[in-house]
């Protein structure tokens, strides 16, 4: 009862302070956090790796290249795998055990924004058909967790894919310490950006605070030719057509920002 | 023939170059990051806080619990798959086991301080990096410690006494290797983790354990570092 007592009287006070143009931490609406750090390579055990730094959330993102066999539907094509782990240690609301539905829904969101826009040339990563294809595993790893770890996730997701060389294969084991220097076949760069709905307000990269108190929020995925790759509504509060293309277009323009980080 | 030389140049007593940090992770009520060579543990601690489910609650005292995690890029081989597997549930509990001596909960009846140890990387040694970081990170929690806890993994490898084995010494093949991760209290001058595995004589155990004590001292100093520089620095 208290917590759902402090939980309104923090959206009052997030609505209000908007009135006057500010949020809980003096940013404007659609004003990202800083610093915003993207440092590829960090981690030499995996075949690429990133870390992105957003304000305080801070995740770890790292590639692990695997040969496996083709789906039988796609025999000439590789594939990808996302895992999202909300570690325990990067915030007092996650618990360990199986994946929680928060993190699998991050997972898959990243997932969709690579997958569906092809930003992998899949046949590039066959290796004989039907028999043998690269498959490439992506894991992020949430460090600090002070909000938005949709859109660290991606940039993340793709900065390690960026960083990713391909390790030494001679047809039946891979040699994971020793790289090749040939990177993966990437054709396009999706990135995503949540916009948050409180009140009548349009917010992008909330804090932890802000996400307590959602109305809706819409993750906007998308590349740089301007089409949109994918999409994620969640919050509890319905959105309009007018809202949707609101957050769309403020999504699109923030993306824009992020993507210089490349 | 015999071990003359380690493959990385340094001599047998001497550790790889460790870096550390205090207060990594924002969230958590205490944090701290701790890189030996290429193993790289960062720790944080939530707590003391309430305990669920209930029937867990010791009412005379707080409790401890460890977890230990391997990041699934943090092998030099396969991706290690999420969720806990036996070697990392046997880790967690050692080091509890190994930090517990160090603490005071006897003021927190019905708690619970919680420490997570994540890997990001690694190249052996990684338990006793793990047990190093998460010693700062209670430190860092401002939980009352009776020491630090300061860990390193000593050994043998072929004829030579060793500290701080990386992955390929560990798998030295022309001749016996053992493997001895140990936590140590440097100023009760006592031993809370001691693992054993390959093959040493009780004499050689005796006097690597000595150069463990040694090790931990130096990684000790530099924890102690650490955790001042984040408070003087603030």
């Amino acid at each position: 009862m208290r917590g759902i007592k402090m939980t309104n009287e923090l959206r009052k006070h997030i609505i209000k302070l908007m009135k006057s143009g500010i949020r809980l931490d003096g940013r404007k609406a659609d004003e990202l956090r800083k610093p915003i750090k993207v440092e590829c390579g960090v981690v030499n055990t995996a075949d690429g790796s990133a870390r992105v730094i957003l304000g305080e959330t801070e995740v770890i993102a790292g590639v692990k290249l695997e040969v496996g066999t083709p789906y039988p539907d796609k025999p000439g094509e590789g594939s990808i795998i996302v895992g999202a782990e909300l570690l325990p240690m990067s915030s007092p609301d996650f618990e360990s055990g199986p994946p929680s539905i928060q993190g699998i829904e991050l997972a898959r969101v990243v997932d969709r924004g690579i997958r569906e826009c092809k930003a992998i040339d899949f046949k590039k990563l066959c290796i004989t058909e039907g028999e043998k294809v690269w498959i490439i595993v992506i894991d992020v790893c949430v460090i600090n967790d002070a909000g938005n770890l949709f859109d660290v996730a991606a940039l993340a997701a793709l900065s390690a894919l960026k960083d990713t060389r391909y390790p030494k294969f001679d047809g039946e084991k891979i040699e994971h310490m020793e790289h090749t220097d040939e990177p993966l076949p990437l054709t396009e760069n999706p990135l995503a950006v949540t916009v948050l709905k409180i009140g009548d307000e349009l917010y992008v990269d909330p804090s932890s605070e802000e996400e307590k108190v959602v109305d809706a929020r819409l993750t906007v995925a998308s590349i740089e030719d301007g089409n949109l790759c994918a999409l994620q509504k969640g919050g509890d509060e319905p959105l309009s057509a007018d809202d949707i293309d609101k957050m769309i277009k403020l999504g699109m323009a923030k993306t824009e920002e992020l993507r210089k980080l490349l | 023939m015999g071990y003359d030389k380690r493959h990385d140049g340094r001599g047998f007593e001497e550790p790889r170059k460790i870096e550390v940090k205090v207060g990594v992770i924002k969230r958590a009520d205490g944090s701290a990051s701790f890189k030996i060579g290429d193993t790289w543990a960062i720790a944080s601690v939530y707590g003391p806080r309430e305990l669920y489910p209930k029937f867990l609650q010791d009412p005379s005292k707080g409790i401890l619990r460890c977890h230990y995690n391997m990041m699934p890029f943090s092998s030099k081989y396969e991706r290690v798959r999420p969720g806990g597997s036996r070697r990392s549930k046997e880790i967690s509990y050692v080091t509890a086991k190994s930090l517990l001596p160090a603490l005071d909960l006897s003021e927190f009846p019905n708690s619970v301080v919680d420490v997570f140890i994540e890997l990001p990387q690694s190249d052996a040694g990684s338990r006793c990096a793990g047990i190093s970081a998460a010693a700062m990170a209670l430190a860092d929690a401002g939980l009352v410690m009776k020491d630090m806890v300061s860990s390193i993994s000593v050994g043998k490898v072929d004829d030579k006494l060793v500290v701080d084995l990386d992955y390929k010494e560990e798998a030295y093949e022309d001749g016996d290797v053992a493997d001895i991760p140990v936590a140590y209290l440097p100023n009760l001058d006592k031993v809370t983790l001691l693992q054993m595995d390959g093959r040493v004589m009780p004499k050689e155990l005796m006097d690597v354990l000595e150069m463990a004590k040694k090790a931990c001292k130096n990684v000790y100093e530099i924890q102690k570092k650490a955790l001042k520089d984040k408070y003087a620095g603030n």
